[in-house]
């Protein structure tokens, strides 16, 4: 099907972007449309204003510094995929984008529109969750942070605001010694996951784990953070018990059955790859020498 | 019934200057089709996941059907129609996919010529995950794959005795 007919804005500045999105009635954020544009061609999405802020120099910016990645509004997928800093800072931010859709999708679709359209199965959403970062929000009433955790309301629902602009994300550095990895499984390649997992854990000078964490998707209507601390702190990475790691996971997802998967399935995908993932992070660990 | 306003797009397609008057809502895939009469696009699911639809945008392959033709403005196109020499000479994919048998009934093959294209510019020497990681965002219902992935080994072979195309870096894209 084609769009419902809509009018096209391209504002030239964020100043503009968030003025127009002030003014007009019903608009909607256009930045790379991998996402808006099948629901638009569909009819599930018919907004009568389209403000394109794909072109805005001041949007197109990766900034790596002591904290944090902070990626603008109109970097695309494969932009941070080729930005070897931003990947090298945060591993986990490349592992992920190689498991979004395709080269294809990702040299049009944003990392930040990926995060403003909030799906349950998106990738970036759990590392945003995991690694407790945020995204900046800009309205003409002002700018405020918005942390993972509260940016995330429900399947395709974030509390951003109608007037609200997402100009970047803030992909927190995790401590040193801090070992991620990201697993999922997807019917073919480039589907969306039937579950993923990523997890971040901290390893301490004599290889001992501390604080862990894992973030999965596709098991609930947001991005579940879970802490694992408890299940494998103190101990060596040979001494994690997975079976009891499956256990603790299992027990606390509930998701649904759909078309692609049923419920127990998910939630059995979620004990099995949360073991994988955690393996993957302390096995990259030992490879590189010194685990971030 | 009103009649609906429309934009003004400057565009290169096929490294010659185009202007066309669109709808907001006409898609760069239509736009190809419908305004320039570039019917080499094919235009199969419509939701971004067949790649019949693949054009090059600035040299990235991206779907032409998950794009608005007015996002388009200052962009430069490269479409099937633009692969073969003036004279009719096969572009080293086209002919690659000739040589492997790499189509059968051909609907979406100018899409698999496009990533193709793009991937061998990107990676002379593909290896055969790059092959199959380019490849899998477009569909085949007649040939299996097989004489594809045969065929974009066989195009970089084909591109690699040629004249080098000289490749924009990243940084030259942006």
């Amino acid at each position: 099907m084609k769009p419902v007919a809509f009018e096209y804005h391209r504002p030239a500045s964020v100043a503009e972007a968030v003025q127009l999105l002030a003014d007009l009635e019903d608009a909607k954020v256009l930045a790379g449309g991998q996402s808006l544009v099948p629901l638009m061609n569909f009819r599930m999405a018919a907004p009568a204003h389209l403000v394109d802020i794909s072109g805005l120099a001041e949007l197109r910016t990766i900034t790596v510094d002591a904290e944090a990645v902070t990626i603008g509004a109109a970097v695309t997928h494969s932009e941070l995929l080729d930005h070897a800093e931003a990947t090298a800072t945060i591993p986990l931010l490349g592992e992920a984008e190689g498991l979004i859709a395709h080269e294809v999708i990702r040299n049009r679709g944003t990392v930040c529109g990926s995060l403003a359209h909030a799906d349950p199965s998106g990738e970036l959403t759990a590392v945003l969750a995991l690694l407790d970062g945020s995204v900046e929000a800009v309205s003409t009433g002002g700018t405020r942070s918005i942390p993972a955790a509260e940016l995330f309301v429900g399947p395709l629902m974030s509390s951003l605001e109608e007037n609200e602009l997402v100009v970047s994300a803030r992909f927190p550095r995790p401590p040193a010694g801090t070992v991620t990895a990201f697993r999922e499984v997807a019917r073919r390649h480039g589907d969306y996951a039937v579950c993923g997992v990523a997890v971040r854990a901290e390893v301490d000078g004599a290889g001992a784990l501390g604080a862990t964490k894992a973030a999965f998707i596709s098991v609930a209507s947001t991005p579940v953070v879970l802490d694992l601390s408890a299940a494998v702190a103190g101990r060596a990475p040979s001494g994690v018990d997975r079976g009891d790691l499956y256990d603790r996971v299992t027990a606390q997802l509930d998701p649904s059955s759909d078309i692609h998967a049923t419920a127990d399935y998910r939630r059995h995908l979620a004990g099995v790859l949360v073991g994988d993932a955690l393996h993957d992070a302390l096995a990259g660990a030992a490879t590189n020498g010194s685990p971030r | 019934m009103t009649t609906e306003p429309t934009h003004e797009v400057t565009l290169e397609i096929n490294g010659r200057p185009t202007t066309i008057q669109v709808p907001a809502r006409r898609l760069l895939s239509d736009a190809l089709r419908v305004e320039l009469g570039l019917t080499g696009t094919h235009v199969g699911c419509e939701h971004g996941v067949c790649g019949c639809c693949t054009v090059l945008v600035d040299d990235l392959p991206m779907r032409s059907c998950l794009m608005f033709a007015v996002a388009a403005e200052g962009r430069s196109i490269r479409t099937v129609e633009g692969l073969a020499a003036a004279d009719g000479t096969l572009h080293p994919v086209q002919e690659a996919f000739r040589q492997c048998h790499g189509l059968q009934c051909g609907f979406c093959t100018p899409g698999f010529l496009m990533t193709a294209t793009a991937l061998i510019e990107r990676h002379p020497e593909p290896t055969d995950e790059q092959v199959t990681e380019a490849i899998a965002g477009n569909l085949c219902r007649c040939t299996g794959y097989q004489n594809i992935t045969a065929a974009v080994h066989k195009a970089a072979e084909l591109a690699a005795g040629e004249t080098p195309v000289e490749i924009p870096t990243a940084e030259a894209r942006s």
